[in-house]
């Protein structure tokens, strides 16, 4: 228990410091954004809006330093994240709340399968080392060099295009009205099987080479010998014994390599305009829109910083040592 | 972007055999293993290419002609764009773009990282602490996005200007592998030893604990030049850096936003990307004969399948050691059968 909570206050920390950051980098920009977006709308925004986009980018002259962050910090848990420019004027916490869950299930999942299956390969990759599987390391190398936005931009070349399956952009088909029904959520997996292969490609070999290491590490440990001594079947040991055991910090390299991770898969959204957050931010970072950036880049380190939680419970669940402390 | 390609994970007590050896001879094996050597190849001549890319262009790459949208031909090798440029020149001029920011980046965030995780690791204690917080924060918060916020709020990001961006942001997990490696080397004999002479904690950091961190620190650098590089062309790709110099992401931005793929013109985004997957593979490949020189076991072994004196093939496996007539077996630490082997 002492483990998670130490988890848990290291994470709110790391909130509060991308929070920080998050009000730190609109004071960087030159000129006044609030005023020419003004002038753009003139007319259109209400004075709350405009006193909240004040705020958020810390024009508030009145205000000090500190007051500005007091501000931001209400604001912030009250939702209110601004007004998007590009979207005017729908408040960035609605475009966000829009986008996320495409996100979270195209990168959520494909980011879960390819640790699945590369640390599957990874522990076959290390038991068997010298066999076939070596010649497996070059190739998922070649791939993972590959910015995943350009094995994207291959994969509509080859496999989208008209009379084929694999539609080379959007999330579903433009007719359907976003629904829980059988058509919309065929229609969406449809969409979604490109940008997942690609993702799924070119992240696998990290988890694959990592695991292997580990394998040929404990490989040579004594408790494997032992094991084998006993007796005990090939796929036991190499699973039970072996595999067991370097999964651990391959669990703990991927709650670190998360950030990572995330920041690659966004990139594949922008290639098939995929209707998530990383295409919000190319759509942002296109229009200077700076109130949706920052929202995107709260909502991002957010998402990643559940997922290390969750990795970290995986790790507890694991690793029976870290349980015995509390 | 993958996960970072190394896998040293600190602390190998294991190391130390490698080390004894004469500095010339260590060089030479390191340059011995086919991967590094490979990769160092390549990645000469990528070097080479960012000096002399501009000089050996054929075209100006930014010089429009006749020639819209035309396939590889003799006349451009690697076809041409909508407006008539010549895409071999963008690549060779745009390598130069590629190379110094990769390598300025990777120079920024390895600096950052020594000081940071050795510093953290031998101090010891509050310094310790704090500075592992930083660099933890700093590895949780996605670096991506991040760089991608804080280029597009500086007007006119440039070249220098993006890679100490990326330098600044990509320090984190350099500096906690260091941080790991130096609190295992804290306590040596031979430290303690160098303190109780009272040589100066200075004189102990850079003479004695940085030497044994030199593939660490090497294959942090290697990794990161990966990430810097690919940060570039991603933000080059979305349009934020300045697209008035050529890089080949700047390419690709010009290939997604002109429909080349809807176009057929396949020629325009394929010779960037296999540039960088090429770059991507050999600094990899650096970096995996940087973790089989520091930790043997990794070796994939060229000759798997050897023959024993006896006539049979056996296949080299962890923990098994056959018994062969020559003195040219490798040198396995641990000699042992397992049953099913031994039958």
């Amino acid at each position: 228990m002492k483990f998670l909570l130490q988890r848990i206050a290291f994470y709110l920390f790391t909130a509060w410091a991308a929070l920080t950051i998050n009000f730190f980098i609109p004071r960087m920009i030159p000129g006044d954004p609030v005023t020419s977006l003004i002038n753009k709308f003139q007319g259109q925004m209400s004075t709350e809006a405009i006193n909240s986009l004040y705020v958020l980018f810390g024009l508030d002259k009145d205000a000090s330093l500190w007051g500005q962050y007091v501000d931001y910090w209400g604001q912030v848990f009250r939702g209110d994240l601004g007004l998007s420019f590009t979207f005017f004027p729908t408040p960035v916490a609605d475009i966000l709340g829009q986008s996320l869950p495409w996100t979270i299930a195209l990168v959520g999942i494909t980011t879960f399968a390819s640790f699945m299956i590369g640390t599957s390969l990874g522990v076959l990759a290390g038991w068997r080392r010298g066999s076939w599987l070596d010649g497996l390391l070059p190739v998922t190398t070649f791939l993972s060099s590959i910015p995943y936005f350009w094995l994207g931009l291959l994969a509509i070349t080859l496999l989208a295009g008209p009379g084929s399956i694999f539609p080379s952009s959007g999330g579903y088909e433009p007719g359907l009205v976003p629904s829980w029904n059988g058509e919309f959520i065929g229609s969406a997996i449809q969409h979604s099987l490109l940008p997942a292969v690609t993702i799924l490609i070119s992240s696998v070999s990290g988890w694959i080479l990592s695991m292997r290491n580990m394998m040929v590490t404990v490989a040579s440990e004594d408790y494997i010998t032992v094991a084998h001594a006993k007796g005990l079947p090939e796929r036991r040991v190499m699973v039970s014994y072996a595999a067991r055991n370097a999964l651990l910090p391959n669990v703990s390299g991927f709650a670190l390599s998360l950030g990572f991770i995330v920041g690659g898969t966004l990139l594949v959204e922008i290639v098939f305009s995929y209707p998530g957050i990383g295409y919000n931010l190319f759509q942002a970072v296109g229009a200077k829109d700076y109130p949706l950036m920052q929202g995107i880049f709260l909502v991002i380190t957010l998402s990643v910083l559940v997922a290390n939680l969750m990795a970290d419970i995986a790790y507890l669940l694991l690793d029976p040592r870290t349980r015995k402390e509390g | 972007m993958s996960a970072p390609a190394s896998t040293i994970t600190a602390v190998t007590p294991e190391g130390p055999e490698v080390a004894a050896a004469p500095a010339k001879r260590r060089r030479l094996r390191f340059v011995a293993n086919p991967k590094a050597a490979t990769g160092l190849i390549v990645l000469a001549f990528f070097c080479v290419i960012a000096v002399i890319g501009p000089w050996i262009a054929p075209y100006d790459p930014s010089a429009r002609s006749s020639d819209l949208i035309q396939p590889p031909s003799g006349k451009h090798w690697f076809g041409t764009t909508h407006l008539g440029q010549d895409i071999f020149s963008q690549v060779l001029v745009g390598t130069r773009g590629v190379m110094f920011v990769g390598l300025l980046a990777g120079i920024v965030a390895t600096a950052l990282s020594v000081l940071i995780g050795v510093s953290a690791g031998f101090l010891g204690g509050a310094a310790d602490e704090s500075l592992s917080a930083l660099s933890n924060v700093f590895l949780v918060i996605p670096a991506l996005p991040l760089i991608i916020i804080v280029a597009s709020t500086i007007p006119s990001a440039g070249d220098l200007m993006v890679a100490l961006v990326i330098g600044l942001t990509s320090w984190a997990w350099g500096a906690r592998v260091l941080r790991a490696q130096t609190l295992s080397l804290r306590r040596r004999d031979y430290v303690e030893a160098a303190r109780a002479t009272g040589e100066t904690t200075w004189r102990i950091i850079t003479a004695e604990i940085m030497p044994n961190l030199t593939a660490i620190i090497a294959s942090g650098f290697v990794g990161t030049v990966i990430f810097a590089v690919m940060s570039e062309i991603t933000l080059a790709f979305i349009g934020i850096s300045t697209i008035s110099e050529w890089n080949w992401g700047t390419i690709l931005f010009w290939a997604q936003s002109q429909q080349a793929l809807a176009q057929g013109a396949w020629w325009w985004f394929v010779p960037a990307g296999l540039a960088i997957a090429i770059l991507g593979t050999a600094l990899s490949l650096i970096n995996f004969g940087i973790d089989e020189f520091v930790s043997p076991r990794l070796r994939s072994s060229g000759h798997t399948r050897m023959r024993t004196k006896d006539g049979h093939t056996v296949r080299m496996r962890v923990g098994f050691t056959p018994v062969l007539g020559s003195k040219e077996q490798p040198a396995t630490p641990v000699v042992r059968r397992t049953k099913e082997d031994a039958a």
